[in-house]
C-alpha cells in the first residue's frame, strides 16, 4: 500500500486492463493507470511477475486470489498480452516493464 | 528480447504465437490464417451446402461472437451462399442473461443478421430463476442443460431451420474427451468428438419436428486461446460472465487439466482431440451412436451452444450431467430399452460387452445392467427410438427427460429431490411419487 502513495523518480507509470471476466476481480474496472516500483524488493527491474504480485497487493480487493494467481504465476488461462503482443514472445513473467508499457490481462476462461 | 518478424509476411512484428505450431504470426496474418483454417474445417467437412438457413447457437459470449463473426465474413469471401441468423436461449437468470442478451443484440445489428430469442418461460413455462427457487442452487444446472439442448433444437425448428452451429471450441473438445475417458464413457466420447451430430430423424417425418436438427462446431479445431485473440485483435463486442449459479465453476478439474496441459505444452490440446477422434473410431458405431439412448434423453451439456459455463466450465453441473446420463443408461438398460445402433458390423455381444463394461467402470457397480442388455434384441433403431409422448421430441424413452424434470417442477417436488440417483429413481418409479412429493407443498407454489 504504501509503495503506491509515495510519487518518486523511481516509479513507472503504466496501464494495466483486464478483459474476458477478469475486470470482476478488480473492482469490475477494465483499464486501470498505474504507477508501480521501478525496482521490486530484491532491486532488480519490475518485470512481470513482480507487477503480477504488486496487483495481487495493491489492486485486487476481491478475495480470490487464486482466479488471477496460481503456483507463484498467472493462471494457465489467463492470456498476457504485452502492448498487444504474447508474453510469450516477451519473455513471459521474466519481461521488465517499462514506462507507457500497456499489460493486458485477458481470461478465456469466462463463458458467454 | 528482440520483436521477431511475422512468419508469413516477414515485416510485420509478430504479436501472436500460435499454439499449434509455434509459429510467429503478426495481426492481420494471423486472422487471415485463423479464417483460412475455418474455412478448410467448414469445406473439408462439408458442413454447409449452398442455400442452407443455419442458426448460430449465440450467447453473446466470445466463442459464439467470434462464430457470428468469421461465418458471416467467410460467406461473403468464399459465397458460401448460406443464411445466417443468431439464436439465443434465454434461461431467465436475471443478471446473468440480460447482459450478455444485450450483446447478443449489438452482434445482430453488427453482422446485420437476424435474431431470435426464445426464452425457458416461454417454451417450459419455468425461467432458471424460478427453477432454483424451487430446486435449489445444487442440480439446477442439470435442468439447465436439459432444457438448453431442446431448446436450441426448438428455437430452430421455429425458424424452419435444419441445421444449428454452436460455438464449441478445441479446448472444450479435448476437455469433454478428457471427461469422457476418466468416466470410462466411450460411446460418449465418440458422439461428442463428431463434428456434425443430428438429432436423428427416425420417427420425423414432420417437415417442422424439432427432431431433425443437424449440429455442427465449426470451431472445433480452433483453440480456445485464438478465439480470445482474434476477438480482441478484431475488436469484437463479446461479453464474458459466469453463471450465478455455478460461480467459480471454470475450476472445473478437467479444464484446469487442459489449460495446465496448454501452458507445458500447447499442442496437447489439438491432440487430445485428434487422439478422441481416434479413439471414436474403435468405439462400435460410433458415427451413429449419437442414436444411442443420448440423442434426447442426454443432458448433453457438452452440446450446449450459448451458456458458456455450461460448456465444460461447470464441473459440477457436466459432471452431474454425465451421472446423469450414466444412470439413465441403467435405467434404460434394466427396462430393455437400451437403443441399438445401427452399425452392421458389429454384433450384439460386443455391443453389449462393451457397453457393460463402459458403464460399470463409470458406475463403480457390477451386474445391475445385465439383464437388460441380454434381452436387447438388434433392431431398425425406428422401432426403439420413440418420440415423447408429452411434447413429441425424440426419446428412447416414453417421456423425454425435459417433460419428466417439468412434471417434477410442476408438481412442486421439495428440494430433497434433484439427488440425481434420487431423481433417476423417481423417474422409474414415476409419477406416483412426484405426486406424492407434490402434495406436501402444492399450496405454496402455483404455476
Amino acid at each position: 500500500m504504501s509503495s503506491s502513495k509515495m510519487k518518486n523518480a523511481d516509479e513507472i507509470a503504466i496501464t494495466v486492463e483486464f478483459s474476458g471476466g477478469l475486470e470482476m476481480l478488480f473492482s469490475n474496472e477494465r483499464k486501470h493507470s498505474l504507477s508501480i516500483p521501478a525496482n521490486d524488493q530484491g532491486g532488480s527491474r519490475s518485470n512481470i511477475a513482480s507487477l503480477v504480485r504488486y496487483l495481487c497487493q495493491n489492486t485486487m480487493k476481491d478475495p480470490r486470489k487464486d482466479l488471477f494467481v496460481l503456483d507463484g504465476t498467472v493462471r494457465p488461462g489467463i492470456l498476457v498480452l504485452i502492448n498487444d503482443a504474447d508474453w510469450e514472445l516477451e519473455g513471459e513473467d521474466k519481461y521488465e516493464i517499462k514506462s507507457g508499457d500497456n499489460i493486458l490481462f485477458v481470461s478465456t476462461l469466462h463463458g458467454g | 528480447m528482440p520483436p521477431a518478424p511475422c512468419a508469413l509476411c516477414k515485416t510485420n512484428r509478430a504479436l501472436i504465437l500460435r499454439p499449434k505450431d509455434h509459429s510467429k504470426l503478426c495481426k492481420s496474418c494471423f486472422i487471415s490464417v485463423f479464417e483460412t483454417e475455418i474455412h478448410h474445417t467448414i469445406t473439408t467437412n462439408t458442413l454447409f451446402y449452398r442455400g442452407e438457413r443455419i442458426a448460430i447457437g449465440a450467447s453473446g459470449g466470445k466463442d459464439s461472437t467470434v462464430l457470428a463473426s468469421v461465418l458471416k465474413t467467410l460467406n461473403e469471401r468464399y459465397d458460401y451462399g448460406v443464411e445466417l441468423i443468431l439464436l439465443s436461449i434465454d434461461e431467465g437468470i436475471k443478471g446473468y442473461r440480460d447482459d450478455s442478451l444485450e450483446t447478443v443484440k449489438r452482434n445482430a445489428k453488427q453482422y446485420d443478421m437476424p435474431l431470435t430469442i426464445l426464452g425457458y418461460d416461454e417454451l417450459y413455462g419455468w425461467t432458471m430463476d424460478q427453477v432454483v427457487e424451487q430446486v435449489g442452487k445444487k442440480g439446477n444446472c442439470t435442468y439447465c442443460g436439459v432444457f438448453r439442448r431442446q431448446a436450441l433444437d426448438r428455437g430452430a425448428a421455429r425458424l424452419g431451420v435444419r441445421h444449428v452451429v454452436t460455438g464449441h471450441n478445441a479446448d472444450d473438445v479435448a476437455e469433454t474427451v478428457l471427461m469422457n475417458l476418466l468416466r470410462g464413457d466411450l460411446p460418449r466420447l465418440s458422439r461428442t468428438t463428431s463434428i456434425v451430430t443430428s438429432t436423428p430423424s427416425a420417427v420425423s417425418s414432420d417437415p417442422n419436428s424439432h427432431t431433425n436438427i443437424k449440429r455442427s462446431k465449426p470451431l472445433k479445431y480452433a483453440y480456445e486461446k485464438e478465439i480470445v485473440l482474434y476477438a480482441h485483435h478484431k475488436n469484437l463486442d463479446y461479453f464474458s460472465t459466469e453463471c450465478i449459479y455455478s460461480p467459480e465453476a471454470f475450476r472445473g478439474s478437467a479444464r484446469a487439466l487442459i489449460k495446465n496441459l496448454e501452458r507445458v505444452r500447447p499442442s496437447a490440446i489439438l491432440d487430445v482431440v485428434r487422439s478422441g477422434e481416434d479413439m471414436a473410431k474403435l468405439v462400435p458405431g460410433s458415427d451413429v451412436s449419437c442414436e444411442r439412448t443420448c440423442s434426447s434423453a442426454t443432458p448433453a451439456a457438452e452440446e450446449e451452444g450459448g451458456c458458456g459455463s455450461s460448456n465444460g466450465r461447470t464441473a459440477g453441473g457436466e459432471m452431474a450431467n454425465m451421472e446423469l446420463q450414466l444412470a439413465q443408461n441403467d435405467v434404460a438398460a434394466e427396462a430393455g430399452l437400451e437403443v441399438e445402433i445401427t452399425s452392421s458390423h458389429i454384433t450384439s455381444s460386443q455391443l453389449e460387452e462393451h457397453t457393460v463394461k463402459a458403464v460399470q467402470a463409470a458406475n463403480g457397480k457390477n451386474g445391475r445392467k445385465k439383464k437388460g442388455l441380454a434381452i436387447t434384441p438388434r433392431k431398425n433403431p425406428k422401432q426403439v427410438m420413440g418420440q415423447c409422448k408429452r411434447c413429441g421430441y425424440l426419446s428412447s424413452q416414453e417421456i423425454c427427460k425435459a417433460c419428466v424434470l417439468l412434471e417434477g417442477l410442476n408438481k412442486n417436488r421439495p428440494k430433497n429431490s434433484i439427488e440425481v440417483d434420487y431423481e433417476v429413481q423417481e423417474k422409474e418409479n414415476g409419477v406416483v411419487q412426484c405426486v406424492t412429493n407434490g402434495l406436501t407443498r402444492v399450496h405454496i407454489t402455483g404455476d
